[in-house]
């Protein structure tokens, strides 16, 4: 089992890549899930007079602002990765890929960037209104810069509106809005900025609980946790739906990921969802994937894999097997093609291409439009080309299997949680039942354990392709020595934990430090 | 509605503007350079962290749309430059990665680093950040070591299958050792000193470091003109990297940057009134201790010229980011950009950028509508 080759390039990018977005993932959803939760409070303090809301919110852009500071860090070292270590791809796909990044910057940064400052430092110069349009500001400007980003990631699972062209050597860009409103893009936007709502509420609650444990800033507190628990209810029950929604499209665009997630080898009619299971340590192996049975141990939920996946009771639903040896029927009523023959049409698209860049550089421009013919006839699996195994195709399917149980166990365990909360602050409780006060702040680590883990379950299970089909992760690297990439790995690796334990040391002690008195408009600072 | 080649100069202009934008606003980096030097007792660096600290995301932000926006307009130089000068843009994201997380950190309780530490990041930032964008960008002028052939993604040629290869193991960090870039490395960072002296005269309400700044200014604008035009006439004088028109065959032009400007009248006035722009900036100020509005000046003086230097790069026939291994492997606005679809509706999305200068100038004038004190600083957030 080829889990990790420490003599590989690819491999070595593709940790940095990973180290640097699951560190950005832990600073984002907070950012993301404080700003509306922030707004709403200064929302209500704008509203109501009541200083009270002024100073939670202060409080809680407080730990916004140390949050933000880490999450800007750690982007723009991903912005500049695609460049760095992954060359081939962006050239590839640029044309497609860029686009969306650099509207992230003109639409979204500068927004957020300009309008922090008013929010920080603008609580005595400007008035209460600009001062609040300018906290949703900052958070519509983080909201925005999501979606552009998570455009750009939907484009890579499910690559749509381009064309390829044979002279450039690269998928350009031909419906913009194909892109930007594709649904997998609309379903990820959704899914994961409502993560991050989830992961902010979270903590609010986590914190506010800590602060009712200790018997301090009550008031605040509660008025924390109000705002929190439905805020975070709402997020995880849509988080639920949107989830669902994911599913049907990974079966959809991806079928050897949903497999894979499935730890589903041999496809079958009215598939099962698995609740609980234990996979076959056996098959960890890839060369195994035709081999032994998939689990030591499971209970399934009957029919609901065809449901989620196709929306119907009996749909088949391929498994990894399947995937590769093909000859199933496929929902456009077409016969799936096997591994093998995707791969000959993969090496016939690289082949024309090739043919059609020599024969254009030696003038014989007679034979280039049956090169072009060639090439887009099988373009759809050029990526293939790259492929000498079919076990090459399949993601690693432990690591995708139980991150996504673990993330979907803490889904229903925070929508039972915070449904709860809400309950016992509904009914002015909250304080005689400490035992959900404990639960609360101990539950925190899991909101950030179930982000990871839904990431996780995006991006390993698009292996082996940086583009699905399209362009695998070996053919879309810079060309770099192993310890040029090892060097910077371990580089950022340091950096970022030494800033995460700064950032975190500094959050406790803020967190101790608790809001401060605010009896008029002056600043609490 | 526009042509091709209309949208790929378009949109290096933009690429070119940015880039001046940057370097006006590397102001900041500028006087986290001077931060240890420049204040005298703990006050005064509370006060200048304070007002550098107010504006350091425009700077930070600017730069990642610089990257966006040249990977969504010229995705080969992002994929040839990036991933071959690997280790020059790899030191200039630690030295802003550091910046972003110092100014929040460094004053609150419990920061692991310490405060000394974290305004230690501030001075690496503001010197090897701005001296090494510097260097970079005189690669521009100078040239690079690589080979880039688009084929190579489909096994032609004999490299394998990674369109563009470094030609040394150094991957950028030879551009250091060519006195030209050194030049533009060093011009940039007292540049951004002289920047940041002009910012400070505008905004200090503090009488002491009023009359240091003063000092200051005369000691970066020296060495900020000396290497200056160092850069300038060597470049001038220097053979350039041109593009036949007809071949698209990359060859040697002498003197081709001076021959840019000489050919385009216009772009030739507008750099020379940059030029006019700093000088009068630099020296109204020095001369009149009273004057503080020289930083407007100045800095609108710097965005021309910087913008004006970059943009002759890739116009007029002319190879923007060449190589020097193999001439025909240079990147031109033409072999590099993107598809005319993808440029037209960028350029829509472009004409966004004068809300976002809009908005900017809002939030600029709420902040600062008086000059900054210590008590103001001590009785807001502070950093």
């Amino acid at each position: 089992m080829d889990l990790f080759n420490f003599s590989s390039v690819v491999d070595w990018s593709r940790l940095q890549f990973a180290m640097t977005a699951g560190y950005h993932w832990l600073f984002v959803p907070l950012t993301l899930g404080l700003a509306v939760i922030m707004s709403i409070m200064e929302t209500i303090y704008v509203r109501t007079g009541n200083v009270e809301w002024k100073r939670a919110a202060k409080f809680w852009m407080k730990i916004f602002g140390i949050n933000f500071a880490i999450g800007v860090a750690t982007g723009i070292i991903l912005e500049f990765q695609f460049g760095t270590n992954w060359s081939n791809y962006s050239w590839f796909v640029g044309d497609i890929f860029g686009a969306p990044l650099a509207i992230e910057g003109i639409v979204a940064f500068f927004l957020e960037a300009t309008f922090i400052s008013i929010m920080f430092f603008g609580w005595n110069k400007v008035s209460r209104k600009a001062h609040l349009a300018a906290t949703w500001l900052v958070t519509l400007g983080a909201t925005l810069s999501a979606l552009w980003i998570l455009i750009a990631n939907a484009w890579m699972q499910y690559p749509i509106g381009m064309e390829f062209n044979p002279e450039t050597v690269r998928n350009e860009m031909v419906d913009f809005w194909a892109i930007a409103l594709s649904p997998v893009a609309i379903n990820k936007f959704f899914h994961t900025v409502l993560s991050g709502w989830a992961t902010g509420a979270a903590f609010v609650l986590a914190i506010s609980s800590w602060f009712l444990i200790k018997k301090r800033n009550q008031d605040f507190a509660l008025k924390s946790i109000r705002i929190g628990a439905i805020f975070g209810l709402i997020s995880f029950v849509l988080i639920a739906v949107t989830g669902d929604g994911s599913g049907y499209e990974v079966a959809q665009k991806q079928p050897m990921k949903i497999a894979a997630m499935e730890g589903l080898y041999e496809g079958k009619e009215g598939a099962g969802l698995v609740a609980i299971g234990v996979l076959n340590p056996a098959k960890a192996d890839k060369s195994n994937y035709d081999k032994g049975d998939a689990f030591l141990f499971k209970i399934e939920l009957p029919k609901l894999l065809s449901i989620m996946g196709y929306r119907q009771l009996n749909a088949f639903v391929p498994g990894i097997r399947d995937i590769i040896d093909g000859g199933y029927t496929l929902q456009d009523g077409t016969i799936a093609l096997s591994f093998e023959e995707k791969k000959v049409r993969g090496e016939k698209a690289i082949e024309a291409l090739a043919n059609y860049q020599v024969a254009k550089t030696e003038g014989r421009d007679d034979e280039l439009a049956g090169f072009e013919a060639t090439l887009l006839d099988n373009f759809a699996y050029f990526g293939y080309g790259y492929l000498d195994k079919p076990e090459q195709t399949i993601p690693n399917v432990p690591l995708l299997f139980y991150t996504f149980r673990v993330m979907v166990a803490i889904g229903f365990y925070y929508i039972l949680l915070f449904a709860i909360v809400w309950f016992f602050n509904r009914k002015k409780t909250l304080l005689d039942n400490r035992w959900i006060l404990y639960v609360s702040l101990w539950s925190l680590p899991l909101a950030y354990i179930a982000g990871q883990a839904g990431w996780i379950v995006s991006e390993v299970g698009r292996q082996p392709w940086a583009i699905q089909d399209i362009l695998p992760v070996q053919a879309s690297i810079s060309s770099l020595e192993v310890g040029s990439v090892m060097t910077t790995f371990m580089l950022f690796l340091i950096m970022f934990t030494v800033l995460l334990i700064a950032e975190v040391s500094i959050m406790v002690k803020q967190i101790k430090k608790g809001p401060e008195e605010d009896s008029d408009d002056k600043p609490v600072y | 509605m526009f042509t091709y080649t209309f949208l790929q100069h378009y949109w290096w202009f933009l690429i070119s503007l940015i880039a001046g934008i940057f370097a006006f606003l590397l102001f900041v980096q500028g006087g986290q350079s001077m931060l240890f030097s420049f204040s005298k007792t703990k006050d005064e660096r509370k006060l200048l962290v304070n007002i550098l600290g107010r504006k350091w995301h425009y700077t930070f932000t600017t730069l990642v749309v610089f990257g966006g926006a040249f990977f969504a307009s010229f995705p080969l130089f992002y994929s040839t430059s990036f991933g071959g000068a690997y280790w020059i843009w790899m030191a200039i994201l630690f030295c802003f990665t550091l910046q972003a997380v110092s100014y929040e950190f460094q004053s609150l309780p419990g920061n692991f680093l310490g405060a000394r530490t974290y305004k230690s990041f501030l001075f690496i930032n503001g010197v090897l950040g701005t001296f090494l964008v510097g260097v970079a960008l005189a690669t521009f002028f100078t040239g690079s070591e690589f080979t880039m052939s688009k084929g190579n993604i489909a096994g032609v040629g004999s490299v394998g299958p990674i369109i563009s290869q470094w030609q040394n193991p150094w991957h950028g960090l030879e551009a250091l050792v060519n006195l030209r870039n050194l030049s533009l490395g060093l011009a940039v960072l007292f540049l951004a000193r002289t920047m940041a002296c002009l910012y400070f005269i505008n905004r200090l309400d503090h009488s002491v470091l009023q009359k240091r700044t003063h000092k200051y200014l005369t000691y970066n604008a020296v060495p900020f003109l000396f290497f200056f035009l160092i850069f300038v006439i060597w470049t001038f004088a220097s053979d350039g990297f041109a593009v036949n028109p007809e071949t698209k065959q990359v060859y040697m032009e002498k003197m081709k940057y001076l021959n840019n400007f000489l050919e385009n009248p216009l772009l030739l006035s507008v750099f020379l009134i940059g030029v006019l722009g700093v000088l009068y900036g630099i020296i109204a100020s020095a001369l009149r201790p009273k004057y503080r509005k020289g930083v407007w000046f100045a800095g609108a003086g710097a965005i021309l010229t910087v913008t004006m230097l970059i943009f002759i790069t890739g116009i007029n026939n002319t190879a923007f980011y060449p190589s020097v291994t193999d001439l025909q492997s240079s990147l031109t606005l033409q072999n590099s950009s993107s598809s005319k679809f993808t440029l037209n509706a960028m350029a829509w999305v472009s004409l966004f950028i004068p809300v976002v200068i809009a908005y900017i100038f809002y939030a600029w004038r709420a902040l600062e509508k008086n000059h900054t004190s210590l008590e103001e600083v001590k009785a807001n957030k502070a950093y």
